[in-house]
C-alpha cells in the first residue's frame, strides 16, 4: 500500500471518500431544501459529471502522460460507453414514451417496425454493462493493433484518432444507424427500476461515480508504480531501446490504449444517466481536444493533476457558460496557451516545485 | 531446420528467455559463413566468414566502410543478409529471428551513442533491462526477487555505479552512461556481447577502466569489440580480425596482424 501513496495521499483519498459517501449524500437528502447547508440537485449533477470527466482525464494521463501517446479520439470511447448505457435507458422507458410503443420514440418516428439487430438484449442491464466495456475496448484494440503495428507515432497517431472520432460523429448523425441521429437518446425514465430524476437515484449515481473514480485512480496508480509503469515511461522516452531490452512495445502500447478506452467507456456510461442525454456532439473533435487540455493543464504523468485539470476546466466552463457564454472558447484557448507557455508541467508540476522550494 | 531450432524459435517468439537452449558443444558461440549484403549495388559485406569462440574477447578493426556496423546489424537481425548463414551456437538461425527474439536468445548490443532511459534512476535502468519474462501481464505483476536485487547490486559494483543507484540516469557523465549501458547488457545475461566503439568520448582513465572491465568479462561472456582506438585495442586484444571491403583481410594475434603487409597497405594507403 505504501507504494501507492504516502500518508498525505491516503488521507486525501479518505477525505474524498468521506465527503462523497457520507457528507454529500447527507447534505443532499437529509438536510431540508430551505437550509443553507442543503446541496441542490444542480450541484449533485455538476460534481457527478465532473467526476466522470476526471476518470477520462486519468485514462488520458495513462496513455499520454505515461506512454507518451497523444490520443485525440478519447471522446469517442467516452461517447460509445454513453451510447451503450443510453440504449439500456431507452429500453427502460418502455411504453411511457410519447408514442406509447415498446420501440424507442425515434424508431416509431422513423416508422421502424422492430428493433435493429444491434439493439438485441439491450433491455438487460448486464448486457448493456458488457457493451460499455467491450465496444470501446474492442474498437481501441483493433484500431490500436493496426496503428501500432504499422509504427504510426506522434502527431500522425493524434491526427488519425481525431479523424476516427470525427468519422464516428458523422456516422452517428445518420438516422439509419439506429442511434437516434442528431437528437441521440434522451427522456430517460428509469435505471435498474429506479426513477432517474429522484434525489435518491441521483445520489446513488453520484456515489457510484465516486466509487468508479476512486477505483480508476487506484488502478492507474497501481499500474504506474509497477514495473509495467516504468516500461511505459521508458517507451515514451526511448522506444527503440525498450525493444532492444527484449520488450514487445506494440503489446504494451496496445494494452494501455485499450485499458484507457475501457475506462473512458465506463465514465461515459456513468455520465449519461446523470446528464440525461447522449448525442453525437460528444464525439466532436473539440471534445477530445478538451480532454488533452485537462491533462496538459493538470500536469501529465501525475494522475491527480489531470483529475484536477478536468475539475478546474469544467468548473470554469460551468461558470463561463452561464456568465459570459460567448467567451468560453476564447477562455479555453487562453488557458491552453498559458499552460503551455508558463506551466509546461501543469498544476501538478507547480505543486511539486512549491514543495521542493519549501523542503 | 532441426527440431531443437524449432523449439528455440518458438520460445523466443513467445517472449520467454531461451538462452539456456544455446548449444555450444562445438566450442563456438557465433558462426558467420559467406554473408553478403548489398545496398543499392554497394557491397557492404562480401562473403564474410567469421567464428567467435565461447568466452572469447575478439576485437574487430577496419577502415571506415569496411562493413563493421553492417556485420553487427546482421547478427542482431537489423539487416537481413542477401546470402550466407548466421548461426548462434549450433542451432539458432539468426537470419530467421526478429531483433527482440535475438535479444532474448542472448545477444546484447551496445550502440556507439549511449542510449539509456535518461529519466529513470540508474537502478531502474538495470531493473528494466534485466533478464525476465517481458510480456505485459508478467511485467505488471513483476516483483524483484532477492536474487535479482543481488544481481543488480553486483552489476552496479562491476560498472562502478554502486553509489549512484538512486540517481537519475540523465545526470551521469558520458563515461558513466556508457558503463550503465554495458551494465544493462550484462543483466540481460547475454552469451554474446557486441560493443560498437565502447570507449568513444571517454577520458583516458575511463578508457583504462573499461578495458579492465572487458578483460574481466571475457570467459563468462563472449565479446566482440569494434573500435577505432588502436591503443585501446592493443591493451585488450588477444585475437584481432581486420575487415576490409566487406570481408576478412587478416586475423590473428595483434602483433601478427600489425605486421601483416596487406593490413599495413590498407591502413597506410598505397
Amino acid at each position: 500500500m505504501n507504494r501507492f501513496y504516502g500518508a498525505g495521499g491516503w488521507s486525501a483519498i479518505a477525505a474524498f471518500a468521506a465527503i462523497a459517501f457520507l457528507v454529500f449524500p447527507l447534505l443532499s437528502l437529509a438536510v431540508p431544501q430551505g437550509s443553507a447547508l442543503h446541496v441542490s440537485q444542480y450541484w449533485v449533477t455538476l460534481i457527478g459529471k465532473i467526476m466522470c470527466y476526471a476518470m477520462v482525464a486519468i485514462a488520458m494521463d495513462l496513455i499520454w502522460g505515461y506512454a507518451g501517446i497523444l490520443s485525440l479520439g478519447h471522446g469517442l470511447f467516452f461517447a460509445l460507453g454513453g451510447y451503450a448505457m443510453g440504449m439500456y435507458l431507452m429500453r427502460q422507458i418502455g411504453r411511457e414514451g410519447q408514442y406509447q410503443s415498446e420501440l424507442p420514440d425515434f424508431m416509431v418516428f422513423l416508422d421502424w417496425k422492430e428493433l435493429p439487430w444491434h439493439w438485441w438484449n439491450t433491455d438487460q442491464f448486464w448486457w448493456a454493462a458488457l457493451l460499455v466495456v467491450l465496444v470501446p475496448g474492442l474498437l481501441a484494440f483493433v484500431f490500436g493493433f493496426f496503428a501500432f503495428r504499422s509504427r504510426v507515432k506522434g502527431v500522425y497517431f493524434s491526427i488519425i484518432t481525431q479523424a476516427l472520432t470525427f468519422a464516428a460523429m458523422l456516422a452517428f448523425f445518420r438516422n439509419a444507424m439506429g442511434f437516434g441521429g442528431n437528437n441521440g437518446f434522451t427522456d430517460f425514465k428509469r435505471i435498474l427500476g429506479f426513477a432517474v430524476t429522484t434525489p435518491q437515484t441521483r445520489i446513488g449515481l453520484f456515489m457510484a461515480t465516486a466509487a468508479a473514480l476512486l477505483g480508476t485512480l487506484l488502478l492507474a496508480r497501481w499500474i504506474v508504480t509497477s514495473k509495467l509503469g516504468r516500461v511505459l515511461t521508458a517507451i515514451r522516452d526511448a522506444e527503440a531501446r525498450v525493444a532492444f531490452c527484449g520488450y514487445n512495445t506494440v503489446h504494451y502500447k496496445l494494452a494501455v490504449f485499450t485499458l484507457s478506452a475501457v475506462l473512458c467507456g465506463i465514465a461515459g456510461a456513468l455520465y449519461v444517466p446523470q446528464v440525461g442525454i447522449i448525442n453525437p456532439s460528444e464525439m466532436s473533435p473539440a471534445n477530445s481536444i478538451e480532454i488533452a487540455i485537462w491533462a496538459a493543464l493538470g500536469g501529465r504523468g501525475t494522475l491527480v493533476g489531470p483529475m484536477l485539470g478536468a475539475g478546474v476546466v469544467n468548473g470554469a466552463k460551468s461558470f463561463f457558460t452561464q456568465a459570459f457564454p460567448e467567451y468560453w472558447l476564447y477562455f479555453l484557448g487562453l488557458i491552453f496557451i498559458l499552460a503551455t507557455l508558463y506551466l509546461p508541467q501543469g498544476l501538478g508540476g507547480l505543486a511539486r516545485q512549491w514543495r521542493q522550494r519549501r523542503a | 531446420m532441426s527440431a531443437s531450432a524449432v523449439a528455440a524459435n518458438e520460445s523466443a517468439t513467445l517472449g520467454r528467455v531461451s538462452s539456456g537452449e544455446l548449444d555450444t558443444t562445438h566450442g563456438a558461440v557465433l558462426y558467420l559463413e559467406d554473408i553478403s549484403v548489398s545496398f543499392d549495388g554497394f557491397r557492404a559485406l562480401d562473403r564474410l566468414s567469421l567464428s567467435i569462440d565461447v568466452g572469447e574477447l575478439r576485437c574487430v578493426i577496419g577502415p571506415n566502410g569496411a562493413g563493421k556496423t553492417t556485420m553487427m546489424d546482421v547478427i542482431t537481425g537489423r539487416t537481413r543478409p542477401d546470402a550466407g548463414t548466421a548461426f548462434f551456437g549450433q542451432t539458432i538461425d539468426l537470419t530467421r529471428l526478429t531483433e527482440a527474439e535475438i535479444a532474448h536468445a542472448g545477444i546484447g548490443r551496445k550502440f556507439q551513442k549511449p542510449t539509456i532511459f535518461e529519466r529513470h534512476s540508474v537502478f531502474e535502468n538495470l531493473e528494466l533491462a534485466m533478464k525476465a519474462d517481458k510480456r505485459v501481464f508478467s511485467t505488471l505483476f513483476a516483483r524483484l526477487t532477492g536474487e535479482q536485487r543481488d544481481r543488480i547490486a553486483e552489476t552496479l559494483e562491476l560498472i562502478r555505479l554502486q553509489d549512484s543507484a538512486a540517481r537519475t540516469a540523465g545526470e551521469l557523465s558520458h563515461g558513466q552512461k556508457q558503463w550503465l549501458e554495458i551494465g544493462m547488457l550484462l543483466v540481460q545475461e547475454p552469451r554474446l556481447l557486441l560493443l560498437d566503439e565502447p570507449v568513444a568520448g571517454m577520458s583516458d582513465e575511463e578508457t583504462e577502466r573499461t578495458g579492465e572491465l572487458f578483460l574481466s568479462l571475457a570467459g563468462r561472456h563472449s565479446l566482440v569489440v569494434v573500435e577505432h582506438d588502436m591503443a585501446f585495442i592493443e591493451r585488450i586484444a588477444r585475437k584481432v580480425t581486420v575487415l576490409h571491403e566487406g570481408s576478412v583481410l587478416a586475423e590473428g594475434p595483434m602483433a601478427q596482424v600489425q605486421n601483416d603487409p596487406k593490413v599495413i597497405e590498407v591502413y597506410l594507403g598505397r
